[in-house]
């Protein structure tokens, strides 16, 4: 056992013990093992902060990424995950495959719809607190495709959006970029601004009854959940 | 001598004489304008007698007077023999009759022309919405749809198929998608299983319909439309999506390419291949062993590779935006020689690359066990459903459209098709990875000739006019090779400077289409396998 402990050094005679403890704790070790975090603790095992502080750099430092891949972007989606670009240095590329152990999801393509009421049922699945990353023209405002018949006019028209990434794809350094800005905001505990979403999942028989929800009536069930978009009224 | 040679030399003209109404003639290829109740004799002769075994495209259309729809027969033994049958309508009662009895294919295709055109087609196993969501109003690409008015999209869950056949208690229905890992995107798959084998399996599409067509009906010729196919097939391969738009285009509007710039597209469309097919092999196994697996990261890499190359050609990884009308944008980056070089270093460690996916892959016996005699796809069935390029010939079809309807540099280089005929899930990979292997002969063939090319000859562009208007009522279809099969455009004139009707034939959507004959009987994971081994891309899927 005693041959694994690093082998501290006689204190010199003219040094305080605080920075004694610091040199004993650090030394053996790799100069890319030191971090702030570490300089910080190795003058005392103790620490002092608030609950909500800590808890704020604990999210931003490990974040669960939900894998999502929609269109383009989640190519260069999983660039940035792989090899090369390697998401997971920054403490935010564990990729999930349910929704209900990430934190973060990252909207990478365009949005249609008879996508929107998944993607919004997907969206409300996550534990909170939870993130939304904007990636690409497309999530933004609908990009190339915005006059589509069929093209939700960006992913905010349906979920709150914390960061937008813009580029037709964003190269994977735009994206960890963008992640990046995001866990310094979740560090910092700010959150997104509220928005009004245009388009929620409603049920049927809650709906005014318009000329459409007439003409539907006998074949959609009150009960069922519908998403209705009002193309006009879209930015 | 063979069946095909048979059948070859009868003219169509003579098989149909009692059918026909009159003949056009379409820039590709000679057509029929045909009765609407007459689709399935017609369609059962062309086949039967005349050869015709590949239905290659549907194209459905409005006009001011009519609806019309337009089928492109093909054979895959030569598919320079092309043949097209019109089918109009009435404006009132738009109905002709189904083709789905004589071509399985049809099915997909006349289910889309009715989603977006709203031609109804008599006879039709199953006729219902494809792309957009049931509940939708009006039909979007005819010409009185209102874009602005109201729609109901509904989020419910899906009843059980074969409960009716009194089997509810003996089966379980499953979700799979539109959002999960394994469907390479938002399909959607319904599916029954009995026990842990599939029952029935049905495709829902239509989760990334993002109105391609009406995006490049609405761009003119020159310059707007081009950046559009780069996001059809988006697995990087947008250049051989650009060409396929060129080639039909240029066909149209009747533009030469320079041999310089032909080689240059040439060189620039393998690398997108590769990128492609080192996706599709990387997420394949991701499919097959499960997780973020060293294969994956592998493929991922050797993709970087190619990307830096393409990047330093076009300056963009995946959206290259690269061909113009005529030629290519613009020329091999000064100095020239890095560029060469870093393209050589790349095709020097391939080899070895390659070796270590046969080591990982192919002759691992795990992935054998998993992949060899598993989602049989029988030669016939594939060319029933319209299977084209790596699907096609890892069921033993020889057919290539950069052989047998030559365009681009290919008939100058040094090259092999490659065929496998396991018709399995381990075929189909094996193409691909044989595929990559013959890509990189092409590029190091092309490298050096772009080498050699004498500075006073390079030509990149070739003299087009700056506003192009086609000949009114001019109509074409022009395919080529992509990474996943006959990636074909259909371009009708009206004598303006954009289109009036893009249809894209989408090699994906065909191969798709065949999967329930892959899937059922099979075990659920096995399914997810073969529905890896087609390679498919939604962004082309459902365009």
């Amino acid at each position: 056992m005693s041959s694994d402990l690093p082998i501290i050094p006689e204190p010199p005679g003219d040094r305080d013990v605080v920075t004694y403890t610091q040199d004993a704790r650090t030394v053996g070790q790799d100069d890319r093992f030191d971090s702030p975090l570490r300089r910080a603790l190795g003058t005392t095992p103790f620490i002092l902060t608030k609950f909500d502080q800590f808890m704020n750099w604990v999210r931003g430092s490990s974040m669960f990424m939900l894998q999502f891949g929609i269109a383009c972007c989640s190519i260069e989606m999983m660039h940035t995950y792989a090899v090369k670009h390697d998401l997971d240095r920054f403490g935010a590329g564990v990729p999930r495959a349910s929704p209900r152990q990430a934190d973060v999801i990252i909207i990478p393509g365009t949005v249609v719809s008879k996508f929107a009421p998944r993607m919004k049922r997907v969206y409300d699945q996550m534990p909170e607190p939870k993130f939304v990353v904007n990636m690409g023209s497309c999530a933004i405002s609908g990009g190339p495709f915005q006059e589509g018949y069929n093209v939700v006019k960006g992913a905010e028209e349906v979920i709150p959006v914390d960061i937008h990434v813009p580029g037709c794809p964003p190269r994977p350094e735009a994206l960890v970029y963008g992640v990046a800005k995001l866990q310094d905001r979740v560090r910092n505990g700010e959150s997104s601004p509220v928005v009004v979403k245009p388009y929620e999942l409603e049920q049927f028989g809650d709906l005014e009854r318009d000329e459409l929800v007439e003409h539907l009536a006998d074949q959609i069930d009150p009960d069922d959940l519908v998403m209705r978009y009002n193309w006009a009224d879209s930015p | 001598m063979s069946m095909e040679s048979l059948t070859a030399n009868v003219d169509p003209a003579v098989l149909l004489d009692d059918l026909i109404v009159r003949t056009e003639t379409h820039k590709h290829a000679d057509a029929v304008v045909i009765r609407p109740d007459d689709v399935a004799e017609v369609m059962t002769r062309l086949k039967r007698d005349a050869g015709y075994d590949h239905l290659s495209c549907l194209i459905a259309q409005e006009y001011q007077d009519r609806f019309e729809s337009v089928y492109y027969l093909k054979r895959y033994d030569d598919p320079t023999d092309e043949f097209g049958v019109v089918v109009p309508t009435s404006r009132d009662n738009p109905v002709s009759e189904s083709a789905a009895s004589v071509y399985p294919t049809a099915n997909w295709h006349e289910r889309e022309a009715y989603d977006l055109v709203g031609i109804e087609y008599e006879g039709h196993p199953d006729l219902r919405r494809i792309l957009l969501p049931d509940a939708w109003q009006g039909h979007p690409l005819s010409l009185e749809y209102d874009q602005d008015r109201p729609q109901i999209v509904e989020f419910s869950e899906h009843a059980n198929p074969l409960a009716e056949h009194g089997r509810e208690d003996e089966t379980m229905f499953i979700n799979i998608g539109p959002h999960h890992p394994a469907t390479h995107g938002v399909l959607h798959l319904k599916v029954v299983l009995d026990g842990e084998q599939v029952a029935d399996l049905d495709t829902d599409l239509g989760y990334l319909h993002r109105c391609e067509e009406q995006c490049c009906q609405s761009g003119t010729y020159r310059h707007q439309i081009m950046p559009y196919p780069d996001r059809w097939d988006y697995a990087s391969a947008g250049i051989l999506n650009e060409w396929a738009y060129a080639r039909a285009a240029e066909h149209i509007a009747d533009l030469e390419v320079p041999e310089y710039a032909q080689v240059l597209r040439t060189m620039s469309a393998e690398l997108c291949r590769m990128c492609a097919h080192f996706l599709a092999l990387g997420t394949f196994c991701l499919d097959v062993y499960g997780d973020f697996t060293a294969v994956f990261m592998y493929a991922m890499r050797d993709r970087e590779r190619i990307q830096k190359i393409l990047e330093e050609l076009t300056g963009q990884r995946m959206m290259f935006n690269y061909f113009r009308l005529g030629g290519v944008v613009w020329d091999i980056p000064d100095p020239r020689e890095d560029f060469f070089e870093l393209t050589r270093d790349f095709l020097d460690v391939l080899p070895a690359a390659i070796e270590e996916y046969h080591d990982l892959i192919t002759t691992n016996e795990i992935f054998q066990v998993r992949t060899v005699d598993v989602g049989v796809l029988e030669p016939e069935t594939a060319k029933a459903y319209g299977c084209t390029g790596p699907v096609a010939r890892g069921s033993g079809i020889d057919c290539d459209l950069r052989r047998d309807d030559p365009y681009g540099y290919y008939p100058h280089l040094d090259w092999d098709v490659v065929t496998e005929d396991g018709c399995d899930n381990y075929s189909r990979l094996l193409v691909r990875m044989r595929e990559v292997e013959q890509s990189a002969r092409i590029v190091e063939q092309c490298i050096n000739l772009l080498e050699e090319w004498p500075e006073d000859e390079r030509e990149l562009q070739s003299n087009v006019p700056r506003t192009l208007r086609p000949d009114r009522d001019a109509e074409t279809y022009r395919a080529v090779e992509a990474a996943k099969g006959e990636l074909g455009i259909y371009l009708r004139s009206d004598g303006t400077d954009s289109p009036a009707r893009f249809k894209i034939r989408s090699p994906c959507f065909h191969n798709l289409s065949a999967l329930h004959k892959l899937a059922e009987g099979e075990y659920v994971a096995d399914m997810i396998a073969s529905l890896g081994s087609l390679d498919i891309i939604l962004g082309e899927v459902d365009r």
